[in-house]
């Protein structure tokens, strides 16, 4: 009986052991198509210790290069955004990181304050699988979850990406164990160039430009959590601008008065393109939607400027460790940016 | 409440560790409370019609019980005054009064269904008609159709029969005779069970048995290992078939045949699976509902194989009684007159089995499609009978072919593709554009599309067939090897090989089921007949 017993539990721990194994297969590795997927995981594997955090939607790791911010400014930084990342999944990841970290300045793009909702299942995936387990993620789940998803599909994915059986290709293998590095420090670089079209902009009329309470209970959330931690809280809105991504004035307008009345710090760099040195017909790689990397070494320079003039963040390049380990950051985005990898 | 949802195995679970750990004079009360949650949460509105019918079939049964054991007391009481013709007047006055009681619970209990059910088919046929003579069109109320109501009701109907019929003692306790109705495992697809073969089973304490519970949760496991390999997955690629009929036809009307078939087998038989897998494990033992259907080599054979306690409700109180009644044998006295005795004694059992699946049509659904589904069944086992005497000759002039395997073989492939035809009124919107599928499977020579991409241009990849393919070969294989004793039952007193086998299946149904974003997961059929 003792035999059989012991023979059970191992056929069962054999088979947890190769669910789990196959499990780790079926799930997406965001390698080579929707790398900005493997974003959010990457965190855990750069080193800490950063004076700027940045989080938000793409339009942070679409527009901020911390290596940008190093060579310039000596400011170690890192951006915590991934696509269509919603603002209480952008709250969930700075309690998380505020966790280790001890960021002078914490920087929030605003534009996912317009979603009150859950929205996309896909987005929630690439955002929500690549954190680890925590309170905070806990937490981002529940809040995030569509209707058709469960909390029981996060805990285990297979139940989510079983289906991928039949799609999976060498690249689920060969990053089984071990990923590569698709960002600098958060950032996802874009060499493409892709004009922005001439023809005007011509916004759909909403009706109701109410931006959801709910969202300005995280951004009250945000704003508590960074006192408590000592950061400063600044609220940016990316130069990206056109039709989809319009950023109405009226929203623009709460947002100036929620900063107003909080105190804090809004930085609209949509109406400063021209003063930053923005060219629509090279500083964007999908017709203004987001910048390339051009645009973005543009605005992180000029937001650089800010962070170490007006706010006091230190130039850390005379620290020998941390210049060691940023000049390595630096090497491999140079050698992306030249087209070396 | 999906079987197939992670609520359902929540809810499950904590009923049977509720169920195997209270006194064993509670158990039926975990049950009763278990089912009327169960219930609840699929609609709470829908506890209403349940309870309404559990109350009307509990104060009906009471009744026609104490009328029984007045005519008994009294009969009894009196045997000494009383001659037999005496007796047999007194008992046959009792029974004429049990019978309008009898009536009365019928038409108030099968009356809701009714209501329910076909008031709209009803007032929508009513509308045509009067549309066709110029008149205006009526207005057609949406009405809350309870889950399962089809089920529950014909199960408490029999029971009211039995009753009557005194095959069945009345139950005194109200919470036992709900619970009877209500049981959860059953409530929404059956099998609809009798009286005398569940009840007692219900309310008697059991306690927990390895084998049994080791038996039951390999039934379940085999469930969903049917519903979720090969009925969902088949379902992918039917939607698209159905949806598109102008687009899809020939070929792919017979790939519908032969998907809708392994769809509708997964389901109902996956369903039912788990439903007997789950009561077993609690010690509960229902009545089978299917026995390897698809192996039958005639439509009579099919339906003695195919949703049996159905099947066994409407012989035993539709047809049976139907062909002994009172018109019914003055109808067969005029027609052998008129007619001669070879049709004269025919035409009442013919008249009888055509209500019968007529009503059996209507059982499964207010529509045209289900009416002509349930004709047709009945004109392909009319017309068999009728050419019986054909087949004794043919059998008698070629013995050897006729006892072959070959030949068997050949009368499966035909039972199964000729009552998958049929079967496949379930699917198109009409009886016409399913009419006018059937003929462009002749009409429409298109079988080289398959070849050039057709067989994947409806949602169903190559995968997906191998799922499908995998799984009926599977269950064909195991299904045969089961035929005599249950393999689950062989496999239960083998512990070792039992945990290889569910762990097995759980990965199997975990990977390669068609659960979860991405596929749009089907209820089970039958729950909504």
């Amino acid at each position: 009986m003792k035999k059989k017993i012991i023979l059970c539990v191992g056929i069962l721990l054999l088979t947890a052991l190769l669910l789990g194994l196959f499990q780790a297969v079926l799930m997406p590795k965001y390698m080579t198509d929707f790398r900005e997927g493997a974003l959010i995981g990457e965190y855990y594997g750069a080193a800490g210790g950063n004076d700027v955090l940045f989080v938000g939607d793409c339009e942070v790791y679409e527009s901020f290069t911390p290596p940008t911010l190093w060579e310039e400014y000596g400011i170690t930084s890192y951006v915590r955004g991934s696509a269509q990342q919603l603002i209480w999944q952008s709250y969930y990841l700075l309690e998380e990181m505020l966790e280790t970290e001890t960021p002078r300045v914490v920087v929030f793009n605003v534009y996912a304050m317009k979603y009150g909702e859950p929205q996309d299942e896909a987005a929630n995936r690439k955002t929500l699988d690549g954190m680890r387990w925590s309170l905070s993620k806990l937490s981002a789940i529940q809040a995030s979850k569509t209707e058709e998803e469960s909390f029981l599909s996060y805990v285990f994915p297979i139940l989510r990406f079983h289906s991928r059986w039949n799609q999976l290709s060498g690249e689920d293998f060969q990053y089984l164990f071990k990923k590569e590095t698709v960002s600098h420090n958060g950032y996802m670089m874009q060499t493409a160039i892709d004009p922005k079209p001439e023809a005007p902009i011509q916004a759909p009329s909403l009706g109701d430009y109410t931006l959801p309470s709910v969202s300005f209970e995280y951004l009250d959330k945000m704003h508590a959590l960074c006192k408590e931690k000592g950061a400063e809280l600044i609220l940016v809105k990316a130069p990206t601008n056109t039709r989809g991504y319009y950023w109405y004035d009226e929203w623009d307008a709460q947002i100036v008065d929620y900063a107003e009345e909080n105190g804090l710090d809004y930085y609209n760099f949509i109406p400063l393109c021209e003063e930053i040195g923005i060219d629509w017909n090279t500083d964007t790689y999908d017709r203004g939607y987001h910048l390339n990397v051009y645009g973005a070494e543009k605005l992180t320079s000029y937001f650089g400027k800010l962070l170490s003039e007006a706010y006091g963040v230190p130039d850390r390049r005379g620290e020998a460790d941390t210049a060691r380990l940023w000049d390595e950051k630096v090497t491999a985005y140079q050698k992306e940016k030249n087209g070396e990898t | 409440m999906l079987f197939t949802t992670g609520s359902f195995v929540l809810f499950a679970s904590l009923t049977l560790l509720l169920y195997f750990t209270v006194p064993s004079r509670l158990q039926w009360w975990v049950l009763l409370g278990a089912s009327l949650v169960f219930y609840a949460l699929s609609g709470a509105e829908y506890l209403v019609f349940i309870l309404y019918t559990a109350t009307l079939t509990y104060v009906i049964s009471r009744l026609l019980q104490k009328k029984a054991d007045a005519e008994d007391s009294y009969v009894d009481a009196h045997r000494e005054e009383m001659d037999k013709a005496q007796r047999k007047a007194y008992r046959a006055d009792g029974k004429k009064k049990r019978f309008r009681l009898l009536v009365l619970g019928l038409i108030l209990g099968l009356g809701m269904l009714a209501v329910l059910k076909y008031t709209a088919f009803v007032l929508g046929v009513a509308s045509d008609i009067a549309v066709s003579f110029g008149g205006e069109g009526l207005a057609i109320p949406s009405l809350l159709l309870p889950l399962g109501i089809s089920f529950y009701t014909f199960q408490s109907m029999g029971y009211l029969i039995d009753v009557y019929r005194k095959k069945a003692r009345a139950e005194t306790h109200y919470g036992k005779l709900l619970l009877f109705v209500s049981f959860f495992p059953q409530l929404l697809q059956g099998p609809i069970s009798r009286f005398d073969s569940l009840h007692e089973q219900l309310i008697t304490p059991h306690r927990f048995d390895g084998s049994s519970f080791r038996a039951g949760f390999l039934r379940v496991m085999w469930g969903y290992f049917k519903k979720l390999l090969m009925a969902d997955t088949a379902m992918i690629g039917i939607k698209l078939l159905i949806e598109s009929p102008e687009q899809y036809r020939g070929i792919y009307v017979f790939l519908l045949i032969l998907l809708y078939s392994a769809q509708i087998y997964g389901d109902f038989t996956g369903g039912i699976d788990i439903t007997i897998g789950l009561s077993e494990m609690m010690g509960i033992k229902l009545t089978e509902n299917f026995n390897r259907p698809f192996s039958s080599k005639s439509t009579k054979e099919y339906w003695n194989r195919w949703h049996i306690t159905m099947g066994a409700w409407f012989t035993d109180y539709v047809f049976y009684p139907l062909s002994v009644c009172r018109p019914m044998q003055r109808f067969s006295s005029f027609s052998v007159k008129r007619m001669g005795r070879a049709i004269g004694l025919r035409l009442p059992v013919y008249l009888a089995t055509v209500v019968t699946w007529f009503l059996t049509g209507l059982w499964h659904g207010a529509g045209w499609n289900f009416i002509v589904w349930g004709l047709l069944n009945c004109l392909v086992i009319l017309v068999s009978r009728e050419l019986e005497p054909l087949y004794r000759v043919f059998h008698k002039r070629f013995p050897r072919l006729g006892s072959s395997g070959v030949w068997g073989a050949w009368c499966a492939v035909r039972t199964f593709l000729l009552m998958g035809l049929i079967r496949s009124l379930d699917c198109y919107r009409d009886v016409p554009t399913t009419f006018s599928q059937w003929a462009s499977m002749v009409t429409v020579p298109n079988i080289g599309e398959l070849f050039s991409g057709g067989l994947i241009s409806f949602g169903l990849s190559f995968f997906d067939y191998g799922v499908i393919l995998a799984s009926a070969v599977t269950v064909f294989f195991v299904s045969r090897a089961g035929k005599d004793v249950p393999l689950r039952h062989r496999i239960a007193d083998k512990p070792v090989l039992w945990c290889a086998l569910v762990a097995l299946l759980f990965s199997v149904v975990l990977i390669f089921g068609a659960y979860g974003i991405g596929y749009d997961a089907s209820q089970f059929i039958y729950s909504q007949f």
